[in-house]
């Protein structure tokens, strides 16, 4: 999310600027609409080094998300279509530390139709619950990476379920919002680092960051025959080598 | 310790539509006009780049466009028993910030109000006896009439370039329209867009229900058009991108594609942005507004002063103001007195989920506009008979998919488990063939004794200042009225084809974290007198006559539409009270 | 191409009167008083003015109007516009009208030396002494600013002013305008405002290696301040041949018509002069510049839809551009420039359709067509490649002919507009 250093640009910027004894400090429009040669698009995540995971979190994260959403055979599973690289580059921006959010306290839990009242932002909330999901696995003999597809699945259905709880954690809820992120991850552009190679889009024939379907509004129920491209993702902008 | 600014005719709160449309019509009429909008500046090539605006990620799940909590919330709490905590992140409804306001995201959907909905009380209590309204229900009349704001809807539509077809020219009812809407003085500008499969499947089963389908008004528009003002709007290109985003090829409405770029070249306008008004100034009698108070971003007080204020904010933030500055008298559910925060309303949104056999069903969901589909409404407003029924109100059905964006969209039958591989074959299996339109049953919101708004005693904003409390639940009328609708919808899914049809209707408790539009209402509403009314029928404030309050924080209760078309009728009608009887005049337009 | 790009013009780089120096306080008063208290010619002047399209030079980043201090981009360096209000000390407003028409049409200023042809008197010659005296008059009306500039940032030797007697010598021959008795009056009052006011080729005519108009090619556009003014003549593909009377008027008068939009230098152009010139003086340019034996058809044919880069550039034109520009390239009225049959898009010097790309641009808001829609940059998402492949594409569709366009031809434009402060 680059629009800080757009607004940055647009604060520093000559146009219309008014700032001494007389005139407030802000964006002052007049006479002509301002025009900007600047884009703002998302800077490209790419997968190499952990922006907030620690590399066992990253692991475990891993193992999860493959759980969640597993691998078949036409379509990759959690871990291979990046959603761990996409959740720990959220993490590491806004959403991590609810910066956009009113964090203000008091913190009182409240009814359900008030929404979430954790003093913990997300970043916080995934630390907590893996290094709890790893003592509880661990303590029981063997570390969550470690067990079967249905070992792991018969406790995640168990965090779910609230039938496994941690201490001080609402691992429930929690696990809700890690269910979100990885299908979020799962379905976003690729340049936040999930869906890779646009794998899910391809997967329900979604033909991703299109812009134009005026050719296509009146063909109705045929199959659109374009493959999918995302932001700056253009499988077909280069000569096939 | 604020610095004084030089005097100006008129300042106006917030560059959303109302602020736009009033900015336009007040310069015209050669006054000197200043624009403080608490959001940054936003344009079309930059801001809503075509190269990057379709990223759900960022717009749609991460709320780059809209106020961020962290500037400004609120508390809400189901009923005075609880304690109201803070809406830490958007659900129920978005807050538009910026130059454009929410004019920026909308949809477009560009409806009018049934004639019968500005006589909402006197009309049912005739029809029906004064026993039929619950209670505690406190809808009452505009003081403004469909006839009156007749010429001013058709100034919005035409200013947006609205494309649809006309259901009542003149009196005639005509083929493909609405045949329940108000007497229309002229078609749309434009006609109407282009239809799906999915959302003309389901115009032709409403027909053979023996429903009379119709476009909904939309101004996403279906061919390029010159407003008024000269400026130009694009066609749409159905890209599916409109709610929550900005266009990128200047197709929807916004103060953007249609106000601004005029605006902005008037030597008497000005527009300061990323600046946020804390205050409007009275004098010591409270009785006439001097100007208002302002931050820049460095954190810097500054007072402008000004002969007309014009509050144009977001409803929420209209009630906020009137009571952080006093003016009139704070709503007290207990006695009914007071009238700033009274009448709270919002939208009773509901709908169905249906899957068809993917073998014989491709509905490319992501082919759409915002305002694209068919709509029926022989169940909105008075148009059918409530007396059997138990409850009033009502709202259009359509079926209204604007998007396939696959965060929001991949739907999958409720049995299926929430992860895992039974998931996402599910996905898989339904995406294409899946009917999912959250807001097809468009239900009206009624307003009741207790769902209201004041100050909050614990949380406070940037400032220190209290954060808006809300007050608000879900009442059986209205989740009577959600289960009629959502019923209704369903059948005519059902008739189209569907496999499998998932009804949720609307149950309570009224629950923020779950969007059911942005459609807020109330608060500061408009009426025949001062004790039933924070503004007279034109907006002017009945206890400082010099401001005038903007938007639907007016209405007196939400209609089964969405109601930006009345927003921006309500503007041109105020602002033409303004140019032709105050500035002549200025005092009370209508005398308590 | 970046032979081409070398032979930049110097007067085609708007306009600048080198003769502003320090002046001795003098209290004497001089003749202007005569015409200048002639209402009607001060309203001509006025309107001359913005013929002349002065202020676009002539007002520099204070806005303050008329008062100079703009810098003037040309090849041999920077041009500080000088300050032309009455102002007595560091404006004109102790010139004699004599010493006002000589550097207007002679370019020699009041001290003797000669100006420097950003200055277009190479244009002004043509201009009658009664019109620029209105302009005179005009001028001695406005507020006085106190505001001195030095004008001179050129690099040597064009530093030195003398040099511009040698370049008077070679390129400027002055004759006033001799109107042709065998064409209507209409042709001859658009010949009179382009040739000079207007001083149209000043930017859209191609340069000699020292800045001087090529005759041979009147009209046939050249680069301009990372744009390229593009081509005026009536080739029915390159220039505006294809463009009915009507287009053009259309064009001039608000800044957009069926196919086109002013942007880059031309909006400003349309802002301040063009959309303010009465409906006769625009028919009559029009009447002039369309009287013009055009060039036969090229035979060319396009790249071939196979073609690699044609290929590459298809799919990003369909990925990219034609939500705006549709995919038949015909874009939409007074919103999106067409494409198809565009001149600027088949101009020879790709400049302008790579700057638009590469960094995007704002049309002109004119009272007639407000709306200045604009395009959104393309440079962070394009490679040099992709960048060359669509608009190779672009030239090369819908009708389109003109030749392929490189990666090392976008790399310098690239770089060209990096490096601008605009």
């Amino acid at each position: 999310m680059q629009q800080s250093s757009r607004r940055w640009f647009l604060l520093s910027s000559a146009f219309a600027l008014l700032w001494s004894s007389t005139h407030a400090l802000g964006a002052t429009i007049r006479g002509a609409l301002p025009f900007f040669s600047k884009a703002s698009p998302p800077e490209r995540v790419v997968a190499g080094t952990w922006k907030y995971f620690t590399s066992d979190e990253a692991t475990l994260m891993e193992a999860l998300v493959d759980r969640i959403i597993p691998t078949d055979p036409e379509t990759p599973g959690g871990k291979d279509i990046g959603c761990v690289v996409f959740i720990d580059a959220q993490l590491a921006g806004p959403y991590g530390d609810s910066a956009w959010l009113y964090t203000n306290g008091p913190f009182h839990k409240g009814t359900k139709e008030q929404g979430p009242q954790s003093a913990d932002p997300p970043a916080v909330q995934y630390r907590k619950f893996l290094a709890a999901l790893d003592h509880y696995c661990r303590s029981s003999g063997t570390p969550f990476v470690r067990l079967g597809d249905d070992k792991k699945d018969e406790i995640l259905h168990g965090v779910e379920d609230s039938k496994i709880k941690f201490d001080g954690i609402d691992a429930k809820a929690f696990f809700a919002t890690l269910v979100k992120d990885t299908q979020r991850g799962f379905f976003a552009d690729p340049i936040y680092g999930g869906n890779k190679d646009m794998a899910a889009w391809k997967m329900i024939g979604f033909p991703g960051a299109r812009y134009d379907y005026r050719d296509w509004i009146d063909r109705h129920n045929e199959r659109y025959p374009n493959p999918p491209v995302g932001i700056a993702d253009h499988p077909t902008w280069s000569a096939s080598r | 310790m604020a610095t004084k600014l030089p005097r100006k005719d008129v300042a106006i709160i917030g560059l959303g539509w109302t602020g736009s449309i009033l900015a336009h019509q007040l310069t015209e009429a050669g006054l000197d006009v200043v624009a403080i909008e608490r959001g940054p500046w936003r344009d079309t090539a930059t801001d809503f780049s075509p190269a990057y605006m379709q990223d759900e990620l960022r717009f749609r799940i991460a709320h780059e466009f809209f106020l961020r909590p962290a500037q400004a919330s609120l508390t809400f709490r189901n009923n005075e028993n609880q304690e109201a905590l803070p809406v830490r992140s958007w659900g129920a409804f978005m807050l538009g910030n910026g130059a454009g306001g929410a004019g920026i995201h909308w949809n477009a959907e560009t409806w009018r109000f049934l004639p019968t909905d500005f006589t909402a009380r006197s009309h049912l209590t005739q029809r029906y006896g004064t026993e039929f309204l619950p209670k505690d229900m406190t809808i009452q009349d505009w003081g403004v009439t469909y006839d009156e704001l007749e010429p001013h809807y058709d100034s919005f539509e035409y200013l947006c370039g609205t494309s649809g077809a006309a259901g009542n020219l003149k009196g005639a009812v005509q083929q493909g329209g609405n045949p329940f809407e108000g007497v229309r003085s002229r078609p749309y500008p434009t006609p109407p867009q282009k239809q799906g499969f999915g959302h003309t499947l389901f115009g032709k089963a409403a027909a053979e229900l023996g429903y009379k389908p119709f476009p909904q008004p939309s101004g996403n528009l279906s061919e390029a058009y010159t407003n008024p003002l000269g400026v130009k709007m694009g066609p749409c290109t159905y890209c599916g991108y409109c709610e929550w985003f900005g266009c990128g090829n200047y197709s929807k409405a916004s103060p953007q594609t249609t106000i601004l770029p005029v605006l902005v070249r008037k030597s008497n306008f000005e527009a300061r942005c990323e600046c946020e008004v804390t205050r409007i100034n009275l004098n010591a009698a409270r009785d006439r507004a001097t100007g208002v108070t302002y931050v820049d971003t460095s954190g810097n007080e500054w007072e402008q002063p000004a002969d007309i204020v014009i509050l144009a904010a977001f409803q929420l933030f209209n009630v906020q103001l009137l009571l952080l500055s006093g003016v009139g008298k704070m709503y007290d559910p207990k006695t009914g007195e007071g009238q700033i925060g009274r009448n709270f309303s919002h939208q009773t949104m509901s709908s169905a989920t249906a899957f068809f056999d993917k073998t014989k069903f491709n509905f490319n969901p992501f082919i759409a506009s915002g305002s694209i589909g068919m709509c029926i409404d022989e169940f909105n407003g008075d148009n059918f008979d409530h007396g059997p029924l138990g409850f009033v109100g009502g709202g259009y059905i359509g079926q209204v998919q604007t998007s396939g964006r696959p965060i929001e969209n991949a739907q999958v039958p409720f049995d299926t488990p929430a992860w895992g591989a039974k998931w996402k074959q599910a996905v898989k299996d339904n995406y294409l063939s899946t009917i999912y339109a959250p807001s097809a049953c468009h239900g009206s919101c009624y307003s009741y004794r207790t769902n209201h708004i004041d100050l909050d005693p614990t949380y406070k904003d940037r400032f220190g200042r209290p954060l808006i409390r809300m007050t608000m639940d879900l009442h059986d009328n209205e989740l009577k009225m959600s289960a009629f609708l959502t019923d209704k919808y369903a059948e005519i899914l059902q008739h189209m084809g569907a496999n499998r049809v998932e009804k949720t209707p609307r149950k309570g408790p009224y629950d923020v974290t779950k969007y059911q539009t942005s459609h807020l209402c109330g608060g500061a509403i408009m009426g025949d007198n001062p004790n039933n009314s924070a503004v007279n029928r034109y907006l002017q404030s009945w206890d400082v006559p010099n401001l005038f309050v903007q938007g639907a924080s007016a209405f007196p209760q939400n209609a089964g539409y969405n109601p930006t078309g009345t927003v921006g009728a309500l503007a041109f009608w105020s602002a033409k009270a303004i140019k032709e009887q105050y500035l002549k005049n200025p005092g009370p337009l209508v005398h308590a | 191409m970046r032979k081409r790009r070398a032979v930049l013009c110097m007067s085609m780089a708007l306009a600048a009167v080198g003769v502003v120096t320090a002046c001795a306080y003098a209290a004497q008063d001089n003749q202007v008083a005569r015409d200048s208290e002639d209402f009607s010619a001060i309203e001509r002047g006025h309107y001359l003015t913005i013929v002349g399209d002065c202020a676009a030079c002539h007002t520099g980043p204070d806005g303050k109007p008329l008062a100079g201090g703009r810098p003037i981009e040309t090849p041999f360096g920077y041009l500080r516009s000088p300050n032309i209000t009455p102002d007595r000390q560091t404006g004109i407003g102790q010139w004699s009208d004599d010493e006002f028409v000589s550097a207007m049409s002679k370019g020699v200023g009041r001290d003797g030396r000669h100006l420097y042809p950003g200055m277009p008197y190479t244009y002004y010659d043509k201009v009658d002494r009664k019109d620029l005296l209105a302009i005179r008059a005009y001028l001695q009306t406005i507020a006085p600013v106190r505001k001195a500039v030095d004008v001179n940032q050129l690099h040597f030797p064009f530093n030195i002013r003398a040099s511009m007697i040698a370049w008077d010598a070679l390129f400027f021959h002055p004759a006033p305008f001799k109107p042709k008795a065998e064409k209507s009056a209409d042709w001859n009052r658009g010949a009179y405002l382009v040739e000079g006011l207007m001083h149209c080729g000043a930017c859209h005519t191609p340069k000699n290696v020292l800045g001087a108009d090529e005759a041979s090619a009147t009209f046939k556009g050249s680069p301009l301040q990372g744009w390229f003014a593009p081509n005026l003549t009536t080739d029915q593909a390159k220039g505006v041949g294809a463009w009915s009377d009507d287009d053009l008027i259309t064009f001039l008068k608000t800044g957009h018509n069926r196919m086109a939009d002013a942007s880059g230098p031309m909006a400003e152009v349309v802002a301040r002069s063009t959309s303010q010139m009465t409906d006769a003086d625009l028919r009559a340019v029009t009447t002039y510049l369309r009287d013009q034996t055009p060039p036969p058809p090229s035979m060319a044919t396009p790249l071939a839809p196979d073609d690699g880069a044609v290929k590459i550039g298809a799919a990003i034109y369909r990925d990219e551009c034609s939500a705006c520009h549709k995919a038949d390239g015909h874009g939409v009225a007074g919103l999106f420039p067409a494409l198809a049959h565009a001149p600027f898009v088949v101009s020879d010097d790709p400049t302008s359709l790579l700057h638009v790309v590469l960094r995007g641009g704002q049309s002109v808001a004119t009272d007639a067509a407000p709306t200045s829609p604009a395009m959104p940059p393309f440079g962070w998402l394009l490679t040099d490649e992709q960048a060359a492949a669509v608009v190779t594409y672009i030239r090369n569709s819908w009708g389109n002919v003109a030749s392929k366009v490189d990666a090392d031809t976008v790399a310098h434009e690239r770089a060209d507009l990096a490096k601008r402060t605009d």
